[in-house]
């Protein structure tokens, strides 16, 4: 954030200046409105709590977190290791609660003209868990071991635009066969920590530069952090003495601790007993918008869905609304058939809504000429909260339109390898990404693995490259505006709604503020909050 | 040799026989599950080239015979290798893990055995009146209702509104015991009532059986109070069919708690071999399976000579 909208926040909170105010002179310097609240929420957050508070400790009760876990960056993928991540490395750069890029183990970065060529200049006195100091080789090798053909790297798939990578004096260099505005958003993936050596050696040592070090590791069951007394950034995080991280798995067993106060905050409150448990006294439940979405996905290339009005027949026959009510219970907002929204920079909020419409889906279903054969949806309770049920909701609209549509159930073991992206017709849900770019390229770009649509579109494809090098941002978001067009009209992605992290947090925990990247202040409320009767 | 020592040798080789048989059933099993390890530690941001890469160095191009048998080769000479998922040793967090089973396992069974027995002989002793009539109700309800309910209400009242126990319990080597049965109060309690009913209707019944014959009526007419006919005549007669159903439950108490041990967070070896099937980890997923045959097998063992030594007509065969 710059320093002028920093200044304006300030005023906000101190009630010199308006909410409305803000936004408008926010959007003067080029802020959308939605990011401009959002930064408006976190921030007036902050400066309502007193000045941060040292010692004590955190407990924070997670899911996602099985004994098979490990703390090598490259093969995270669940909730409580990034929980871990976030305690003992530090990446690059992260993307920071407004949305925009926060330098962290890189001090400043620019690109050239054409945003091929990328010089990262790595900050300097920081000093690994392990005593040794952290150069730009190390960053050069914890890239490489992410990029190189032996990588088993959860990052392989956005390292691959990289050319070219070396070390010139104390910048990092990264060369690009395409030109990419938004590289820095990407180095900010959360697998790309900085390890010492790259990690090349031990990647699960826990060895990093970040604001805790590791005294407990039991995966599946708890992990322990002492602080890191030589830390950088010892202004802004790692408040605490001590922070523990407990792996609880079940839901009811998540809320009852944090009921009885045995830990401070919990991730992934259900939706259905959210409201319930704000009333206790000792807590509130903390909800944030995010870019994650629960989607239903047709293969465009596979019969009957490679017939648009049979697409566009299913996509006016789901009722978003009620799915918001019943199945989030209005813990989230409802989608418009492109994986974009208001949380994302660039989007453009003149494409229209589409509404719920039993007429139309008749129509489209007469025009598709579709032989009356049932159409199959796949679906697990893993695929995503409550997916069954929005299935059930989804064949009841669908057949008040005449649609066919037939459920079939589906184990959650083995569903991500057997059913996501094999099967033409599923339920899924996409986490989001900080830039649209990253969406489509994850999941909408001919050539990408993910592509669970099949939407394989040579002209989506050069648009996105185009926009990709693109540094002026009003023809950059003219584009992408499209291109959400184009997947709302023709797109095998049905997707009625975008889900809200929903946590819950103590009421002695201090520096809470909204970050809308990721669950538990994009898995950094445990370093970034502080215990106020410590 | 003594013909018991005799049994019990032969015994111990058939369950040699049966652990082998059950982990190549163990073995089986897991690769006929769909996906394999490198899928399910990528997740969905697998990569061709990632899961290429990750297979290769986890030796799963290997065919799965050669896998199993390199396996067996090592559990023979006491290796039972490393995880593949997170390349740890696997005798040493599992040996934790099953140090936590089997101190749940222990206190459930040190409190629920005693009290079933208890239980039993009281409801023979009042047989038909309330208290019986009571202690059936109540132990049957407990045993109807599915255990992670229990645990649930009792996480209510006992840990949120009264705050008397921990609702997590996560324990680990660095608390003193009493901290420990702090923190395992509330599971301990579950699974009591849990195994509780079964236990003691079997006590109830195998007394009540013994009850009917002759020597019992002859204790009675010369003179003996009710308490101690069951406790000298009645209960020595009836100990096989009790032991044996205490034992279905002690093992119970070690292998099925995979329920209790979620609600509960308690780092026992259930929910480590759930996370393990659930990666495709076959190495670990063999070696919780042998150990949960091994217990299922030698507590059966157990049983049989306990009801042959209680047994004058078994304990010196013709």
């Amino acid at each position: 954030m710059n320093d002028q909208l920093k200044y304006m926040t300030g005023q906000v909170a101190k009630g010199t200046m308006t909410r409305r105010e803000f936004v408008g002179r926010a959007a003067a310097l080029g802020v959308t409105a939605a990011v401009a609240n959002s930064m408006l929420a976190g921030n007036a957050q902050a400066a309502a709590h007193e000045a941060p508070v040292r010692g004590g400790s955190l407990k924070i009760g997670s899911s996602g977190g099985e004994s098979t876990n490990t703390l090598d960056p490259a093969l995270t993928a669940s909730e409580v290791p990034l929980d871990n991540l976030r305690h003992l490395y530090e990446t690059l750069v992260e993307v920071d609660p407004s949305g925009s890029v926060e330098p962290r183990m890189a001090e400043s970065y620019e690109a050239s003209a054409d945003a091929k060529t990328w010089a990262f200049k790595i900050r300097k006195g920081i000093q690994f868990h392990n005593g040794k100091d952290m150069t730009p080789e190390d960053v050069l090798k914890t890239m490489q071991r992410h990029s190189n053909e032996d990588s088993q790297s959860g990052a392989l798939g956005i390292m691959r635009g990289i050319s070219g990578m070396k070390v010139d004096g104390d910048n990092f260099i990264v060369e690009l066969e395409v030109g990419n505005a938004d590289l820095p958003y990407l180095m900010a993936d959360y697998h790309l920590m900085i390890q010492p050596d790259g990690g090349m050696d031990n990647p699960g040592a826990g060895i990093g530069t970040g604001p805790y070090t590791l005294e407990v590791d039991e995966p599946g069951v708890r992990h322990g952090f002492r602080r890191n007394e030589n830390y950088w950034d010892a202004d802004n995080r790692g408040f605490t003495d001590y922070n523990e991280v407990l792996v609880l798995n079940d839901a009811t067993a998540r809320t009852a601790a944090l009921q009885s106060g045995q830990v401070n905050m919990i991730n992934r409150v259900d939706p259905k007993v959210a409201a319930l448990l704000d009333r206790a006294p000792n807590l509130s439940v903390k909800s944030v918008s995010g870019r994650g979405h629960y989607v239903f996905i047709a293969h465009i290339d596979t019969a009957p869905f490679d017939n648009n009005d049979l697409r566009m027949a299913l996509k006016y026959a789901i009722n978003r609304e009620e799915m918001v009510d019943k199945i989030l219970r209005g813990y989230g907002s409802i989608g418009n058939d492109m994986p974009i929204n208001a949380s994302y920079p660039l989007f453009d909020a003149s494409i229209p809504q589409r509404e719920h419409s039993i007429e139309k889906a008749k129509e489209f279903y007469a025009k598709s000429g579709h032989d009356g054969s049932p159409i199959i949806l796949r679906v697990a309770d893993g695929a995503f909260p409550g997916a069954v049920d929005a299935a059930s909701l989804f064949l009841e609209s669908a057949k008040a339109a005449g649609i066919p549509l037939e459920i079939k159930r589906e184990p959650n073991d083995g569903y991500w390898s057997e059913v996501w992206n094999k099967q033409p017709f599923c339920a899924s849900y996409w986490g989001g990404r900080p830039v649209q770019d990253q969406m489509y390229s994850t999941a909408y770009l001919s050539t990408a693995d993910w592509n669970d649509t099949r939407w394989k579109r040579p002209e989506f494809d050069a648009m996105l490259l185009e926009a990709r090098a693109e540094l002026d941002e009003a023809k950059r978001k003219a584009i992408y505006s499209q291109m959400g067009s184009m997947l709302r009209d023709e797109g095998g992605l049905i997707l009625p709604m975008f889900n809200d992290f929903v946590d819950g947090v103590a009421n002695n925990v201090g520096g809470w503020i909204e970050d809308p990247n990721a669950e538990l202040m994009n898995n950094k409320a445990p370093i970034k909050c502080w215990v106020k009767d410590a | 040799m003594h013909p018991i020592l005799k049994l019990i040798a032969q015994r111990l080789a058939l369950g040699l026989l049966l652990l082998l048989a059950a982990s190549v059933l163990i073995f089986a099993g897991t690769s006929i599950l769909p996906g394999d390890v490198a899928q399910s530690i990528l997740g969905q941001s697998a990569t061709p080239e990632a899961l290429a890469n990750l297979r290769r160095e986890l030796g799963l191009n290997d065919p799965a015979v050669t896998r199993y048998f390199s396996w067996l080769g090592g559990v023979l000479q006491g290796d039972l290798g490393t995880a593949l998922t997170n390349g740890r040793d696997i005798a040493e967090s599992l040996g934790g893990r099953l140090k936590n089973t089997l101190f749940l396992a222990f206190w459930a069974a040190a409190i629920s055995v005693p009290l079933a027995i208890f239980l039993g002989l009281l409801a023979v002793r009042y047989k038909d009146r309330w208290p019986d009539k009571l202690i059936s109700a109540v132990t049957l309800t407990t045993i109807s209702i599915p255990e992670f309910m229990i645990g649930y209400v009792l996480i209510y009242w006992v840990a949120i509104k009264w705050r008397m126990f921990p609702s997590v319990a996560i324990i680990n080597d660095s608390m003193t015991l009493g901290a420990k049965l702090n923190a395992i109060a509330i599971p301990v309690m579950v699974l009591t009532l849990v195994v509780l009913a079964h236990m003691m209707r079997m006590t109830r019944a195998a007394i009540l059986n013994v009850m009917q014959s002759a020597y019992i009526e002859t204790a009675e007419l010369k003179g003996l109070g009710m308490l101690k006919i069951i406790r000298k005549h009645a209960f020595p007669n009836a100990i096989a069919p009790i032991v044996n159903v205490v034992m279905l439950n002690l093992a119970y108490l070690v292998v099925g708690v995979v329920v209790v041990e979620v609600v509960f967070a308690y780092p026992g070896m259930g929910q480590y071999l759930v996370d393990h099937v659930s990666k495709r980890d076959v190495p670990v997923v063999q070696a919780c399976g042998l150990i949960f045959a091994a217990v299922y097998i030698g507590l059966n063992l157990i049983a049989d000579i306990v009801s042959i030594l209680a047994n004058p007509r078994l304990r010196h065969p013709k």
